[in-house]
């Protein structure tokens, strides 16, 4: 199992209603369906991913996350899962808010930009890096966006937006110890008291 | 196993005095469906899938007439070990109320007159043929359909089977369609309409053991066949290749080879299809509107059928956009719905022929409606 799914699993109550924005071949809806009873449902941009998810009987739609979720009323889901998929999209901010609004809780996991590997070769290199949680180069990479944890943490500070849990993983496992300098990846728990 | 030739069978009810009361309040009877079954039904009837056709489809959806050069309508989606997989499900499929290919319609003969109803067809609507095949399915002994499903008209009276019986069905797979026409698509229809009535043999309505009107029907078909293709594919197909010459004529015989298929389309239609069908049919496409009433959403309340939508990028037709109001719609009301715009270039007319991707997704559906 992906250690990054291992942790989201460990994040998410047995029975609860789950959303994954951009959802990819629907693998971690279907293993919260089967190990916590889940009720699942994914949004998915890429057409090949869709016949996956139908295959492995993950209700999913065929679209792109930036075009909002009107479809959903308020705190319509338990949790909203946005892995690997926040930094490519256009308007970050209105999907995070979106995904605050439909969700109790959302997770997001990132790609750390800020390890120190990264660091390092942008510093002795000179070049942009190349990492396990970024390992594209700059003419092919998919994503729009690059932060670190500590911009994600002043992001949600910036929008009164709770960090209820951070776990910092690199390909070892879990971090303990200084997550913007050694991890890969980080996934966040957060949440926002709705505003009357 | 050797191939069996299929038999097309029919179902006569609504006979007086208890006729068939349509949406229009007139009513209907007796009433025949002309249908096919493919495969067995289990011993607890719970593999029976109902399949709608289009505009100018009928009864034949898969397999081989014993008299027949071509094989059913969907047969690539329908059979043996295919998407609708006839060793696993029991398949229906009806020829619409309306239609001319063995149902009631506009060409049957009234018992009261002994001639053909023509015009005194009463107006039916998209409703009133989703009805009459309920009576089919009940006769059928069927409690509960494990699908239904259907493309363009055919998605249409799936969709409208789904509000109408939502306890009759485990799921529905909705291809190519919408809840309601628009403004452009009943234009496109109405043009159709006209052509067929502005053809003097058409006689308003009454041309039964006449001449029929050909040239209506075939400028009609015309229509329709631009509109179930892409720019794309018919620049694909066609582009600009003459027919038979080397050079164009400068005249107004057939100089492209588009002209030459549509005129083949055009001419070949009158010889297998109705032309009052043809107008009731598109009428009730035209009618027909899930939101009539309430809204969108208010129509799919409280129902738990699960959904697997599918559309074409290419489909001018019946564009996504209008799929995804249903997916927005079933969603507000948190149903268990799958959506997919399939990639390709072949129009409306993909549900037909774009099999590779449809078969995954249907095959792979009906087993989890299967497995749950």
């Amino acid at each position: 199992m992906r250690s990054d799914h291992k942790y989201i699993l460990q994040m998410i109550d047995p029975n609860s209603h789950v959303l994954d924005l951009g959802c990819g071949d629907g693998e971690l809806l279907s293993m919260l369906m089967k190990q916590k009873n889940c009720r699942a449902a994914g949004i998915e941009i890429d057409e090949k991913e869709i016949y996956k998810c139908v295959e492995r009987g993950v209700s999913v739609s065929h679209g792109d996350i930036d075009s909002g979720l009107a479809d959903y009323s308020d705190k319509r889901f338990d949790y909203v899962i946005l892995n690997e998929s926040l930094q490519e999209v256009m308007n970050p901010d209105k999907v995070i808010a979106e995904a605050l609004r439909v969700g109790k809780k959302v997770i997001v996991g990132i790609p750390n930009f800020c390890n120190l590997n990264a660091r390092l070769q942008i510093f002795f290199l000179g070049r942009v890096p190349v990492t396990e949680g970024l390992p594209y180069k700059w003419y092919n990479t998919p994503n729009l966006r690059f932060l670190s944890i500590k911009d994600f943490r002043d992001f949600c500070l910036d929008r009164s937006i709770t960090i209820e849990k951070e776990c910092a993983l690199n390909a070892k496992g879990e971090i303990i110890f200084a997550h913007n300098l050694f991890s890969d990846i980080a996934i966040f728990l957060i949440s926002k008291a709705s505003v009357k | 196993m050797p191939q069996q030739f299929i038999e097309t069978q029919y179902f006569t009810f609504a006979q007086a005095p208890n006729e068939l009361v349509l949406k229009s309040g007139i009513k209907l009877g007796p009433v025949t469906l002309a249908y096919e079954t493919y495969g067995l039904l289990n011993a607890d009837k719970s593999n029976a899938i109902l399949i709608f056709h289009a505009l100018t489809g009928d009864a034949h959806a898969a397999g081989w007439h014993k008299e027949s050069k071509t094989a059913g309508w969907w047969d690539p989606m329908i059979g043996p070990g295919k998407a609708f997989d006839t060793d696993k499900y029991f398949i229906i499929c009806a020829n619409v109320l309306g239609g001319c290919k063995g149902s009631t319609g506009p060409s049957s003969i009234n018992p009261v007159t002994g001639n053909p109803y023509g015009l005194s067809f009463p107006v039916i609507t998209i409703e009133d043929m989703v009805v009459s095949q309920k009576y089919l399915i009940d006769h059928l002994g069927i409690k509960k359909l494990l699908a239904v499903s259907g493309g363009s008209m055919g998605g249409l009276m799936a969709l409208e089977w789904s509000v109408r019986f939502p306890d009759s069905i485990q799921s529905a797979i909705l291809i190519a369609t919408n809840y309601k026409h628009t403004a452009q698509q009943i234009a496109l229809h109405e043009v159709a309409r006209q052509a067929i009535m502005s053809d003097p043999n058409w006689n308003k309505g009454d041309y039964y053991g006449k001449e029929l009107p050909a040239q209506g029907m075939a400028v009609s078909r015309m229509i329709g066949h631009i509109t179930y293709m892409s720019e794309r594919s018919m620049e694909e197909k066609f582009g600009r290749k003459l027919q038979d010459k080397e050079k164009v004529g400068y005249d107004f015989s057939q100089d492209f080879e588009v002209e030459s298929y549509l005129r083949y389309r055009g001419a070949s239609f009158v010889q297998r299809f109705d032309a009052n069908s043809y107008l009731y049919l598109s009428k009730a496409l035209d009618y027909f509107d899930l939101s009539e009433g309430t809204d969108l959403v208010g129509a799919f309340k409280g129902i738990q059928t699960k959904f697997l939508i599918i559309t074409f990028t290419s489909d001018w037709l019946y564009p996504s956009y209008q799929s995804k109001d249903i997916v927005r719609a079933m969603k507000s009301n948190d149903l268990d719905v799958s959506f997919i715009e399939i990639d390709t270039s072949y129009g409306h007319d993909s549900f037909l022929v774009e099999i590779e991707g449809q078969s995954k997704l249907v095959s792979h559906f009906l087993n989890n409606v299967v497995r749950k």
